[in-house]
């Protein structure tokens, strides 16, 4: 053993000293969420009370901690409570008098409040939960086939199948060569037992042992995966995370994303020390090329490919590495998330990056609207430092690197490698032509690589399980897992991590509970302005870069917008289209005049000034902004408006030929009416109106003059008797 | 000319910041780090303070004043007591936040990037937040208030004004 791995099972040691010291096996765990959008939803007064709840008790044998995003953003603020040997439980929409009745009933009393919990649901009040792995790279007796399966078994077993609840996990990535298409795995809880199995009798003598003698069988445990041990602690919210795979947000929402020791107990840091500990720089290149690791910014470029070309086309004693955290589409926030929950793992991955390549010098440009995930990566970088995990002579090795932390100041195009470039030397922050591409020319003239925050967050893990491991996930060209921001109309917004290639409806569905208000899905919009608008019918499309791009969209950076009935696929357009709009930095013709062409025909359109030879004009336009911007933010930028035209034409031929908005969405087409049946004649409406178009008398109907209306609403609005109607 | 004796308008905790830039390699590169600052204290950039910044970094005027306008976080007009900010970014436009800018343009009587008369509210628009679970949201001054509805926006204001 050499220095460096001395060094990090010294730091292991006092860790683990560190942590039982608190004695956290122990005790009464309450965990809460605190991240933005914790906060935002009120997290903070949480924590205060239960603080001062616990006080009050006098209580020594409780541990009140905060954690990272859990992912159930429209539930926050989320509590945990883990009683040791019993199943977590996860309460949601915290508030402060909801604090003091977990407090006194579940916390002291020992009695889960039932009607406080996640989702309502009871689930952890079985006496067993079973989760199944339903992989598509295993057999095909899994899922539904696999399920029954043990339902009869356990009824064969005289084992009430009632008793036990049972789900369908993801892929747990536990298949090993040699077992696939052979080996069934299965995970029970509380027990934490991973059992593996082939025939019925297997599965008959794990039925007798663990759930009708309570003892766990050995002989058919599996080597307990870290990942999935990680997994079980999650299980406070079944539902949500059993069709997930979390790799780059495996800490998040389990560990206190300040703490380093939370981190490291975690398997932080064993990565790099086994790769200081006298392996080749090369080998880490090596291991993430044959991982299939790519760029989870957007671009999908392979990551050891760009690794290697910050090498071999240079000399240049000087290099750096970036990690890209300017988050700019609207609607996505893995990043924040990610940063928010778990920064060390980010750091650990931009250390290995810099060892492979050779730099001393890294930065992390990240947005100034990112206060929370500033100010907790900088707090990490400072306690990496001080372990001696950053700086000089890190972990005894002999290597340097130190992190900086640039801000950005609200421009998306910053976003763009070689605009981030500038912004990070101080200049506006305008791209330029590629080639030469960073690996050979990049921050102050040296070679640069550059990736973002998730890519990153995914070398530690691929060093410390393998490439060949994390290849097992996925699909054949895209490797591993996606982290993607859920937002719109879907019931359980938040933060979803799951194996490439898993389809749509999974995502939307499954974790994401469907539409709210029993409403039809209309589109999912992936990749932001750059990408496009996927049609409910394509909703079986799995979700990696090539199928996503086959379909006219892309795959982005992982945000993702549900988009119901209700939704005008134009005004969605123009939406995106202001925004790339506003955001062109100017530097080159297509981008800059172009879009606003584009965005004018729009307004045209949605104004009801339309004309058919406007959609010819839109998608010629389009098809030239793609083939000659400068940067990707004018390449893309048509993307919206061209899928949609693709695949909701209709919409656009409404306003234009019937001017009329089939959503009700767009303002100017609107009409609204007065129906005399209904109208009383209480005169509020015409009091309302801003331009005083309505005439009536009292008690008699009103009318609205067409010719003056502006359609501000207000009217239909006020009516209390629902008679103002909207056309 | 950058000598400590030099009387300074902007803060002695930027001038030291600038120092400490100045001794750093690619001392230019921070230049938005002090832009920051210099917003962070006084709430927005003004000529005089942008002049000094250049004048102590060392960087021509013209770029000072070229990075300031190309960044949408700077300002170089003052806000109000209250600035508060919509968010327009894709969830929360897809759940209504253009009737919440209505509302707070009508019952505030300003536009976009503008301020009231009595120094108390300015109003704008923020590119996506990230709390885009909770849309829509609105953020007044470093709180972010989630999914507020148009017809809250009345009772907000009267909340600040009383606040």
């Amino acid at each position: 053993m050499g220095k460096p791995l001395a060094f990090y099972e010294a730091l292991y040691r006092d860790m683990e000293a560190a942590r039982d010291a608190t004695g956290i096996q122990e005790k009464v765990l309450i965990q809460v969420g605190s991240a933005t959008c914790e906060k935002a939803a009120g997290a903070d007064a949480v924590m205060v009370e239960f603080t001062k709840l616990i006080q009050a008790s006098g209580r020594q044998d409780i541990l009140l901690k905060q954690t990272g995003c859990t992912g159930r953003c429209a539930r926050e603020p989320v509590v945990g409570v883990f009683f040791p040997g019993k199943m977590p439980v996860k309460y949601e929409e915290v508030t402060v008098p909801k604090v003091q009745t977990i407090f006194q009933e579940h916390v002291q009393n020992g009695r889960v409040v039932t009607d406080l919990m996640l989702d309502k649901r009871t689930d952890t009040l079985y006496n067993h939960v079973v989760t199944l792995c339903s992989s598509r790279s295993c057999s095909p007796d899994s899922g539904r086939t696999l399920e029954n399966r043990l339902k009869r078994r356990l009824d064969a077993n005289g084992v009430d199948p009632d008793t036990i609840r049972i789900f369908q996990g993801g892929c747990m990535g536990l298949c090993s060569p040699g077992a696939k298409g052979n080996q069934r795995v299965m995970m029970v809880y509380p027990a934490k037992a991973l059992y593996h199995f082939r025939t019925d009798q297997q599965l008959d003598e794990i039925i007798q042992s663990h759930f009708v003698r309570n003892e766990i069988l050995s002989q058919y445990l599996t080597r307990t995966d870290f990942i999935t041990e990680n997994f079980f602690k999650l299980y406070g919210d079944v539902a949500f995370f059993n069709k997930q795979t979390r790799l780059t947000l495996r800490n998040s929402g389990l560990i206190d994303p300040e703490s380093l020791g939370d981190y490291v107990v975690n398997k932080g840091y064993e990565a790099l020390a086994r790769i200081l500990d006298g392996k080749d720089s090369r080998a880490v290149i090596d291991e993430i090329t044959r991982s299939g690791l790519r760029g989870r910014g957007g671009g999908g470029f392979p990551t050891g490919a760009k690794w290697k070309n910050a090498i071999t086309y240079t000399d240049d004693p000087v290099k750096y590495v970036v990690c890209n955290a300017d988050e700019g589409d609207p609607g996505a926030f893995m990043d924040r998330s990610a940063l928010e929950g778990d920064p060390f793992i980010v750091i650990e991955g931009m250390t290995l990056g810099a060892y492979a390549i050779g730099a001393r010098k890294g930065f992390v440009y990240i947005r100034a609207e990112y206060p929370l995930a500033i100010e907790r990566l900088e707090r990490a970088i400072r306690k990496a430092e001080d372990h001696r995990l950053l700086g000089r002579n890190i972990m005894d090795s002999g290597f340097d690197f130190e992190i900086e932390i640039r801000l950005g100041a609200g421009a998306f195009v910053c976003g763009e490698e070689t605009a981030l470039m500038y912004s990070i030397e101080g200049k506006r922050g305008q791209p330029r032509i590629r080639p030469p591409y960073p690996t050979q020319s990049g921050l102050w003239g040296h070679p640069t690589v550059i990736n973002n925050v998730e890519t990153w967050a995914n070398v530690p893990t691929i060093i410390l399980f393998g490439a060949e491991w994390f290849g097992r996930l996925g699909t054949e060209k895209s490797k591993g897992t996606k982290v993607f921001a859920l937002a719109g109309k879907v019931r359980n917004t938040g933060l979803v991590e799951v194996p490439m290639g898993t389809p749509l409806r999974e995502i939307i569905y499954d974790i994401g509970g469907g539409i709210p208000d029993d409403k039809a899905l209309k589109a999912v919009q992936t990749g932001g302005p750059s990408g496009g608008c996927i049609p409910a019918r394509l909703i079986d499309t799995p979700a990696d870069f090539e199928s996503l791009a086959a379909i006219g969209s892309i795959m982005g950076s992982g945000g993702m917008i549900i988009l119901d009935e209700d939704d005008c696929m134009v005004a969605t357009a123009k939406f995106f289209l202001e925004f790339t709009q506003s955001e062109s930095c100017g530097k080159c013709v297509p981008c800059r005049e172009g879009t606003l062409r584009m965005l004018e025909i729009l307004e045209r359109i949605t104004s009801g000034e339309g004309a058919m030879e406007d959609l010819d004009k839109l998608e010629r336009l389009g098809q030239l902004i793609r083939k000659t911007s400068l940067c990707g933010l004018g390449q893309t930028a048509p993307n919206p408006v061209l899928s949609t035209l693709q695949n909701f034409r209709e919409e656009y031929e409404a306003h234009i030929l019937q001017k009329r908005c089939p959503t009700h969405k767009c303002s100017r087409l609107l009409k609204y009416e007065i129906d005399p049946e209904k109208c009383v004649g209480c005169t509020l409406c015409a009091r309302r109106c801003p331009v005083l178009c309505i005439a009536g008398k009292p008690k008699e109907a009103h009318e609205i003059d067409q010719s003056r209306c502006i359609q501000c609403g207000e009217c239909f609005n006020a009516c209390k008797f629902g008679a103002v109607k909207k056309n | 000319m950058t000598g400590t004796d030099v009387k300074t308008i902007l803060h002695k905790d930027i001038v030291k910041f600038i120092r400490e830039c100045l001794k750093k390699d690619h001392p230019d590169s921070y230049l938005i780090a002090v832009l920051h600052k210099v917003q962070g204290r006084y709430g927005w950039l003004s000529e005089p303070h942008m002049a000094e910044v250049a004048q102590l970094l060392q960087v021509p005027t013209a770029t000072v004043s070229g990075v300031a306008t190309f960044y949408h976080f700077f300002r170089l007009r003052p806000r109000g007591r209250f600035a508060i900010s919509v968010c327009l970014g894709t969830a929360c436009f897809v759940r209504g936040a253009d009737e919440i800018v209505e509302a707070f343009r009508s019952e505030l009587g300003i536009g976009m990037g503008e301020t009231t008369q009595d120094g108390l509210f300015s109003l704008e628009t923020s590119r996506c937040l990230g709390v885009c679970a909770l849309a829509p949201v609105v953020m007044i001054n470093e709180k972010v208030y989630s999914k507020v509805t148009a017809k809250q926006v009345p009772e907000l204001i009267r909340q600040m004004q009383e606040g």
